[in-house]
């Protein structure tokens, strides 16, 4: 059976669950072949990985481990991907769709001639032909594509299947590259965190709750991050509030800012303007609190309470901790 | 309208003595950037050091607009939608012009497109562009982002000594986010994408590169192709006098002969992903809409217990 590439989306060895999202449907088209780069020290990056991607279905474990493939801006993972798709002529490559999982894969798609789907939220086989579903214009139209020429590149939305457990032997291979001037063009000088928290990630968190511009101040903020806590969950926030600089940027849910499709969407104070709908509207299950009973949020939804968000979001909170005990 | 929602946000209306609230034309903070960008132009002149910037844009339909696509071949019906520069082109557009204006130089726009990409192509003009470079060929059409991509570097490598390529960093239709990657990857130059901030010393670019958990430092030695976030300025409002200027300014149209491409190699044809079929999403069911009476928070607590979510 041909081996499928997947490029293991960790920080520093915890691989993040759409991993093992792409494991699971990567066996639908071939044997899983994970790809894990690394940062300083990726053969300890393996041994923390190697069991949930064993669990997961993983045959191979392609390393590279070269610190200096962190040091550079995406070329050189692309490079690595290449180098692998050339040695093992793969029956697809999937990768997250994340912002870099799919500049990755753009580099990747020029670099061996292969064409691309991007946010891809179902992959099936049928026959030779590997098809990608796509949910495009906020969800209105679903695409059916192929890829007619090369090897299939495919990144995959986060949240798009349920992780299956399939045990596997994710036998170690070590690759090393050999990286070319190009691919050391732009150099990672610094990294900064502006935020550390226990919350999950945005993109692939399971629970998203968001704030738009009924929320009110920067200040008032906390009720939806307080209500995100009880929840596990990760904080959005309309164009309105990261415009007018109430909650950063990278927690911008919706066009020009992030496409989440959580299995629960909170959206508190957000009319649903067409914009945000489309970073959020294949979200599994939708509530909404809003003053409006006219905003549009509320063809969306499953449950929807018209009301103040400052008197509901906070009691929303303490009844949800007082339920989880 | 985007443009409208922006000058609102920013406070570009503000309530004057008497309390009315007047819309302030946007064009007037542009004028003190002209004033600076001839003494540093000419500075820079002296010390050859101007930018030749290339920004490309890309004509889409209006957000507003319901986007549907055409059952005769799968790709976006653009005739029933209304045409406008994509948002995030903006932004580029305006970044180029402030890296001109502190360094000195030239910024050419570049698009792929239709006939009425014209208008899209007048705008950045308008906005206080150079010169301009449409590639315009009927093979084009329903190209996808690695035909675009091959065009648009093609297109590049007619810009002698570009030192700077500039693109917003997602369209709002197609919303891959892929062009400026791969553009970089076939012109061969270093690639600093998703930027909230552009500083250009010398022979070297700096960007602030936006990450999920903030920032990323990145640098890099020109030429390079830098996309751009929408948070890194405020896009100017085209003047009468720009809009006046832009018509007698050079707009070089192309055809892919001229570019040494093959029709066959782009459009529907040439493009290595095909759209087999489509559908219109089933609605969602009509959900539980209950008025807040002191209630509401436990009901919404009730259903997520349902969902078991608690």
């Amino acid at each position: 059976m041909a081996e499928v590439l997947v490029l293991v989306d960790h920080a520093d060895g915890v691989v993040r669950k759409v991993t093992l999202e792409l494991l699971t449907l990567a066996r639908r088209l071939g044997e899983p072949s994970a790809v894990l780069i690394g940062s300083e020290d990726a053969g300890g990056v393996y041994e923390k990985a190697r069991d949930t991607l064993a669990e997961h279905g993983a045959v191979k474990v392609y390393v590279a481990d070269d610190p200096q493939l962190s040091s550079y801006l995406v070329a050189p993972t692309a490079e690595v991907l290449a180098a692998l798709v050339s040695r093992a002529s793969p029956a697809a490559v999937l990768l997250p769709s994340t912002a870099e999982g799919k500049e990755i894969a753009g580099r990747l798609a020029v670099k061996t001639g292969s064409g691309l789907l991007t946010d891809a939220t179902d992959v099936t086989a049928d026959g030779g032909a590997v098809r990608a579903e796509q949910q495009v214009f906020g969800g209105s139209t679903i695409v059916t594509s192929t890829v007619v020429t090369g090897t299939p590149i495919i990144t995959v939305r986060p949240n798009s299947t349920a992780p299956e457990q399939a045990p596997a032997a994710a036998t170690r291979e070590d690759v090393t590259v050999e990286l070319s001037e190009l691919a050391r063009g732009a150099r990672i000088t610094d990294r900064v965190v502006e935020e550390k928290g226990e919350r999950p990630e945005l993109s692939g968190a399971a629970i998203v709750v968001s704030g738009g511009r009924g929320v009110g101040s920067a200040e008032k903020f906390a009720v939806i991050e307080a209500l995100a806590d009880s929840l596990g969950a990760a904080v959005g926030a309309s164009r309105a509030v990261t415009d007018a600089g109430w909650y950063p940027h990278q927690h911008q849910v919706g066009q020009t800012g992030k496409t989440v499709s959580p299995q629960l969407y909170v959206a508190a104070g957000i009319s649903g303007a067409i914009q945000h709908r489309a970073g959020m509207q294949t979200s599994k299950t939708i509530v909404a609190i809003n003053k409006d009973p006219e905003a549009p949020i509320f063809e969306l939804v499953d449950f929807g309470v018209v009301g103040d968000l400052h008197q509901v979001v906070p009691a929303l909170t303490e009844e949800v901790i007082r339920r989880k005990g | 309208m985007p443009g409208v929602s922006r000058v609102l946000l920013t406070g570009n209306i503000a309530p004057d003595e008497a309390g009315r609230c007047l819309l302030r034309p946007a064009v007037l903070a542009v004028w003190p950037h002209r004033r600076n960008r001839r003494d540093t132009r000419e500075q820079r002149r002296e010390t050859g050091t101007e930018m030749n910037i290339v920004v490309c844009v890309k004509q889409v339909p209006d957000t507003w607009s319901e986007k549907k696509l055409s059952s005769e071949d799968n790709t976006l019906d653009r005739g029933a939608t209304d045409p406008v520069m994509n948002e995030m082109d903006e932004y580029a557009v305006e970044e180029a012009l402030r890296i001109r204006e502190t360094h000195g130089g030239e910024v050419t726009v570049l698009s792929m497109g239709p006939d009425a990409t014209k208008e899209t192509i007048r705008k950045a003009l308008s906005m206080g562009v150079d010169k301009a470079i449409h590639v315009l060929d009927d093979a084009l059409h329903g190209s996808d982002a690695l035909a675009t991509s091959r065009v648009l570097a093609a297109a590049l490598a007619r810009v002698e000594g570009a030192d700077l390529v500039v693109l917003g960093s997602e369209s709002s239709d197609a919303r891959m986010s892929v062009v400026p990657a791969m553009l970089a990857e076939r012109l061969g130059m270093p690639q600093l994408t998703f930027a909230k901030e552009v500083t250009v010393d010398g022979g070297s670019v700096t960007i602030k590169r936006l990450t999920d958990e903030g920032y990323q430092v990145v640098e890099a030695s020109l030429p390079a192709v830098v996309s751009v976030v929408e948070k890194i300025n405020e896009p100017r409002y085209p003047s009468f006098k720009g809009i006046m200027a832009a018509k007698k300014k050079p707009v070089d149209t192309t055809s892919l002969a001229d570019l040494g491409i093959e029709s066959a190699d782009v459009g529907l044809d040439g493009s290595w992903s095909s759209v087999e079929s489509f559908q219109t999403a089933p609605p969602r069911q009509a959900g539980t809409v209950v008025k807040d009476e002191g209630e509401g928070a436990a009901k919404l607590a009730d259903f997520l217990a349902t969902k078991k979510f608690i």
